[in-house]
């Protein structure tokens, strides 16, 4: 009699443990996949988002765009997504994986023509790289790095892209782009305005034309394979504050104003 | 980027036919030179020569890569030369090289070290030269030992990765070996690509296997003493 008494005293104990346990404020995790670019920005806007909401932890996963749709679609847990480009929210959206009506636009970039910050090859346009003594360019992947879909639509827009075809050293995702012509292995390459500011390695001889920067687009969504949607929504309402906001133009950013 | 689909295909079988060939002839040289070696600095050296295949490939990547970069010592040399070897197809030949090369080195010494020294002496008291004891005596009995180095040697190339992409880049066309390409068909979502280059490389590595039963079953065996 005894023995049983004291059985179910302790499973009644356990269960008020385990209530108290998650009546204080539940922890939250938010997976954010987003575009290399977004690196730096994101570093510095997730820690003022956890300062506000203690309870969250924001886990931030940087790829190229492509690389994030891949494992998106292959079943990654993400929750929400931030591309460099519409061309995979679309792909993701053609899915059906994207949560109706979270898709929202959040940024503008640039995209500029880098060289290294010590280079003496007098490249001062897109057009100069076809140049004999311009040996090496580097882009990110096209079907994969938005900026490497620019770069190829840049390309293409001034005839240059067959000449330029054997000297492009593809890139993985544009922060690599900006490291190998940091470390002048090539002699240039083509980023975001938003990437050339961070690196004292580099400087910006040109500037994409403008119908080409106007299509630079960065998309937000919340993904609806991820666990807590009203979490995820939540953050994505933090990226378009004015507290957000000021972190994307100190950067170099451009926030789509409503 | 679309290339064409079998350029990978060519572009790993010269690199890894070049790299296997060095390896093969540095390998050997190496291993009989340490096989015999007595001195001081003995597992030193050993432990060097082997670096690369315990070393992560992102690590030997970043070695060549300062190494050979523009402000590496390998690097200005060859900028004064008026060439550079990153991001071409000789650095593929390099990598490919370096981490194939202990594989090849540990065989063929293991080899050489199991050659009984006494029928090798035997052919000097008979008046064979150093070199001829080394051909005719050494390497055919060593010669498992040596042709297992250079098939290991040869599959270590083929699926040489990660400094590859650090040193040689990925530029379709010129330096995308088949494993190279297989990750960016993927990152790019080309499902299809990767698969048809998946099995060209299980199809290699399949052959080679077979080319390894072959070669280890031309041993010599000793008849008589």
């Amino acid at each position: 009699m005894n023995s049983k008494y004291n059985k179910y005293l302790s499973i009644a104990l356990l269960l008020v443990i385990l209530l108290c346990i998650g009546c204080s404020a539940p922890a939250v995790t938010v997976n954010v996949s987003a575009a290399s670019s977004l690196t730096d920005v994101l570093g510095e806007i997730n820690a003022l988002y956890t300062r506000a909401n203690p309870n969250v932890t924001i886990t931030a996963n940087f790829a190229a765009s492509g690389t994030l749709q891949q494992q998106i679609e292959n079943g990654a847990p993400a929750d929400v997504f931030i591309s460099a480009s519409p061309k995979q929210v679309d792909a993701l959206q053609g899915k059906k994986l994207i949560v109706d009506n979270t898709r929202k636009d959040l940024l503008c970039n640039k995209v500029v023509l880098i060289v290294p910050a010590d280079s003496t090859l007098g490249i001062k346009s897109f057009n100069d790289l076809t140049g004999d003594a311009v040996k090496k360019v580097s882009i990110g992947d096209p079907d994969s790095v938005p900026a490497g879909q620019y770069a190829r639509d840049i390309f293409n827009e001034f005839g240059i892209m067959d000449a330029l075809k054997s000297r492009l050293v593809l890139a993985g995702n544009v922060r690599q782009v900006l490291q190998y012509v940091e470390s002048s292995n090539v002699d240039a390459g083509v980023v975001f305005l938003t990437d050339a500011k961070i690196s004292k390695s580099v400087k910006v001889v040109a500037d994409a034309p403008d119908d080409i920067n106007k299509k630079v687009v960065y998309p937000v969504a919340v993904i609806n394979t991820g666990k807590d949607r009203t979490a995820a929504f939540a953050y994505e309402t933090f990226l378009f504050s004015d507290q957000a906001g000021a972190v994307f133009d100190k950067y170099g950013f451009t926030v789509i104003k409503k | 980027m679309t290339e064409s689909l079998l350029s990978p295909l060519w572009i790993s079988l010269a690199t890894v036919f070049t790299a296997t060939v060095i390896t093969f002839f540095t390998g050997i040289a190496v291993a009989r030179w340490m096989a015999r070696y007595q001195g001081k600095m003995r597992n030193f050296i050993d432990g060097i020569l082997i670096l690369p295949l315990v070393l992560p490939p992102t690590v030997v990547g970043l070695a060549l890569l300062m190494l050979f970069g523009k402000h590496g010592p390998i690097g200005q040399v060859l900028l004064w030369f008026g060439t550079t070897v990153v991001f071409s197809w000789p650095a593929t030949v390099i990598t490919a090289t370096v981490v194939s090369f202990p594989l090849m080195y540990m065989n063929a010494r293991g080899a050489f070290e199991q050659v009984d020294i006494s029928i090798e002496n035997a052919a000097r008291t008979l008046g064979a030269s150093e070199w001829r004891t080394f051909w005719s005596v050494t390497l055919p009995l060593a010669w498992p030992g040596v042709a297992a180095g250079a098939v290991m040697a040869f599959a270590r190339a083929i699926g040489e990765f990660g400094a590859t992409l650090m040193l040689a880049g990925y530029i379709p066309g010129k330096t995308a070996t088949l494993p190279v390409a297989i990750y960016f068909a993927v990152q790019d979502g080309d499902m299809n690509q990767a698969m048809i280059l998946v099995l060209i490389v299980l199809f290699i590595v399949f052959a080679s296997l077979g080319a390894l039963a072959y070669l280890k079953s031309k041993t010599y065996r000793i008849v008589a003493v």
